[in-house]
């Protein structure tokens, strides 16, 4: 595909993108500003842009009056466990899609996919209840087992598409050298496919960490993530926005890290098998 | 040992029956070369012999065995993929060992299989390099070495050679006819190349839209083609086929003469003909004529041929080497 464009169709296209990057990404800027003011500083018309006292006392006092690690640990727990559990499901899933596809194949992604449009608010009730019913309120594990299935549909469809670029050839290989199935995924399939894998693994970790429906309404203290962390902040005493925005630093830290190193990692599993 | 038997072997994907029903015997230590033309199913029946698809119907017998629903690695055999099918993240040597370590062979036992077969196969200099840093015959070579450390029953080749060029493919032919006279092991080889088939095979079988038209050793399918279509497929130029007046003189639908059995002269003989092109190759040279009344034929010359464009030329066919078609276009005996 031939890709021509004149000299003031790219800088215009540039200057676009750069509006909308900075557009997107304001939000964020202006909540860890926040997150450095006083309360009184936060509120203030017109809001000052640098030229005020930064401090750390909203952080001292965010972890003070709560403990900032448990939530992160729990973020972690969640979103390693869903995401690991995902795996296991997903690669075996996707391996038989994959290489021995069937004529309904094709009908069976769309519908795991079809899935995730339907809004999550439609089952919670009926979830709700299950949970209560087996235990499973404010625990981790069953936390970890909703996250695992809401994104699963997204694990299979992305190895999938991973899996679809592997050569049979190579497993039938495997085959006649005599390895049976769960060696012939360890020994030659993962290994081929360690790239689409941890691009999988990153952008699921991304959304468990990020899903806040479910984590608000199914836990309490117990197994309660970052996401719960920040809605603390938001009502028993009140507004108060830098603490608020303090505590949300805090709970998108660990995730905007991880997803500024692989974000090379990430677009090229995203847009797999797109382009060839 | 690898004595490998047919019986009625059968295999439909969903309603396109792919291979109506085979039978076929290979002796222990037998080069077989299936041949056909594309899409025929040669590659079909080597899997199904490899047990990479199941049969819908009939037993795969290996040394009197019926293993047609055992899986692939429990019937003893090697393949050799069109493909090569390496395994791209493992290094030579580890391609070569996957199949011992799987058998839960020793490292010793291991380390000595694979050192042997990378002596036999020149690769003993890139035994730590990955797939991709090898050349397209190197490649062959270790696929080749994955398949012979594990001692098979036989080796399946389903178009080894295709990916290669001209000269590298004659000299990979010539290691895998080595390889065969040393081994003593039965090979199964799949090509649509009838030169590969010709020069390769103790016993060729020709295969058309799953059915085996004829097995035979390559000469007396050369010779004695059971019908038309064995013999347009055997031997290069194509045999030229001849209806009309001539077939009925030789009292048949069709007569069939091969372009090296017809005499050329400029004085005169039993078809006149006009050259159209003329390929000088040196050693011979290969004649595109238009026969009048017949239309175009091929004609193969030993040597020089002093003929071009547009000259008139007279061909006279070897009596003895005519075949002669029924209307089915099957072989009718006696010329
Ligand atoms: N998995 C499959 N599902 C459906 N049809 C198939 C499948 N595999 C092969 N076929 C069909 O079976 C027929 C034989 O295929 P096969 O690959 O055996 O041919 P081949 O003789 O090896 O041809 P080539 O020389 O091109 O490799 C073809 O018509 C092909 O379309
Ligand atoms: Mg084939």
């Amino acid at each position: 595909m031939e890709n021509k464009q004149t000299p003031l169709g790219y800088v215009s296209f540039s200057v676009f993108a750069w509006i909308v990057g900075l557009l997107i990404f304001f939000p964020i800027f202006w909540m860890v500003l926040t997150s450095f003011k006083s309360e009184l500083e936060a509120i203030s018309i017109p809001p000052s842009f640098i030229s005020f006292d930064w401090t750390l006392e909203n952080y001292v006092e965010v972890q003070e009056r709560s403990n900032y690690f448990k939530f992160a640990m729990n973020s972690v727990i969640l979103a390693v466990g869903s995401t690991l559990v995902g795996l296991v499901f997903a690669v075996t899933c996707a391996w038989a899609m994959a290489f021995n596809p069937t004529k309904r194949t094709k009908d069976a992604l769309l519908w795991m996919l079809s899935t995730k449009m339907m809004p999550p608010v439609g089952v919670l009730v009926p979830i709700y209840l299950l949970f209560r019913d087996w235990g499973l309120l404010d625990t981790r594990f069953g936390l970890i087992m909703v996250l695992f299935l809401m994104n699963l549909p997204i694990m299979v469809w992305m190895l999938y598409t991973y899996f679809k670029e592997i050569p049979t050839d190579i497993l039938e290989a495997a085959r006649m050298d005599g390895a049976t199935l769960p060696k012939e995924i360890i020994f030659v399939l993962l290994p081929m496919a360690v790239p689409g894998i941890a691009s999988t693994m990153l952008l699921n970790i991304i959304l468990a960490w990020n899903e806040a429906f479910w984590t608000l309404n199914l836990t309490t203290s117990d197994a309660a993530p970052l996401t719960a962390f920040i809605a603390s902040y938001s009502s028993p005493e009140g507004l108060f926005w830098a603490k608020l925005s303090a505590a949300s630093t805090l709970a998108v830290a660990p995730i905007l890290v991880i997803g500024w190193f692989s974000q090379k990692q990430l677009v090229r599993g995203l847009t797999f098998g797109a382009v060839k | 040992m690898g004595a490998i038997r047919l019986e009625k072997v059968k295999k439909t994907f969903g309603t396109l029956d792919v291979i109506p029903g085979v039978d076929l015997d290979i002796n222990d230590g037998e080069f077989v070369v299936f041949v056909g033309p594309s899409g025929c199913g040669k590659s079909t029946l080597l899997r199904l012999i490899a047990g990479l698809e199941d049969v819908t119907d009939g037993k795969i017998l290996i040394n009197g065995t019926d293993v047609a629903n055992e899986a692939p690695a429990k019937r003893g055999l090697s393949m050799v993929f069109q493909s090569y099918a390496l395994y791209p993240h493992m290094t030579v040597y580890n391609n070569i060992a996957f199949g011992l370590k799987m058998a839960g062979e020793s490292k010793d036992v291991i380390d000595e299989k694979v050192q042997s077969a990378a002596k036999i196969l020149n690769l003993t200099d890139y035994l730590e390099r990955r797939p991709g840093a090898l050349s397209g015959g190197q490649r062959q070579r270790v696929a080749i070495g994955r398949a012979i450390v594990r001692n098979p029953a036989a080796f399946l080749f389903d178009e080894p050679l295709s990916n290669l060029d001209a000269a590298l493919r004659v000299n990979m032919r010539l290691e895998i006819t080595g390889l065969h006279q040393e081994l003593k092991t039965t090979m199964i080889y799949v090509t649509h190349d009838q030169v590969e088939a010709m020069t390769m095979a103790d016993k060729i079988v020709v295969l058309q839209a799953g059915r085996v038209e004829q097995v035979g050793k390559p000469m007396d399918l050369y010779s004695n083609p059971a019908n038309k279509f064995v013999a347009g497929f055997i031997g290069s130029p194509k045999m030229n086929f001849l209806g009309g007046d001539i077939a009925a003189k030789h009292d048949c639908h069709e007569i069939g003469v091969r372009p090296e059995h017809l005499a050329v002269s400029t004085d005169g003989g039993e078809i006149a003909a006009t050259v159209k092109i003329a390929e000088h190759l040196g050693a011979e040279t290969y004649l595109h004529v238009e026969a009048d009344g017949l239309g175009p034929m091929t004609v193969r010359a030993t040597g020089e041929v002093d003929l071009g464009e547009n000259d008139r030329i007279f061909l006279t066919p070897e009596q003895d080497r005519i075949h002669r078609f029924d209307q089915h276009g099957l072989t009718l005996s006696g010329a």
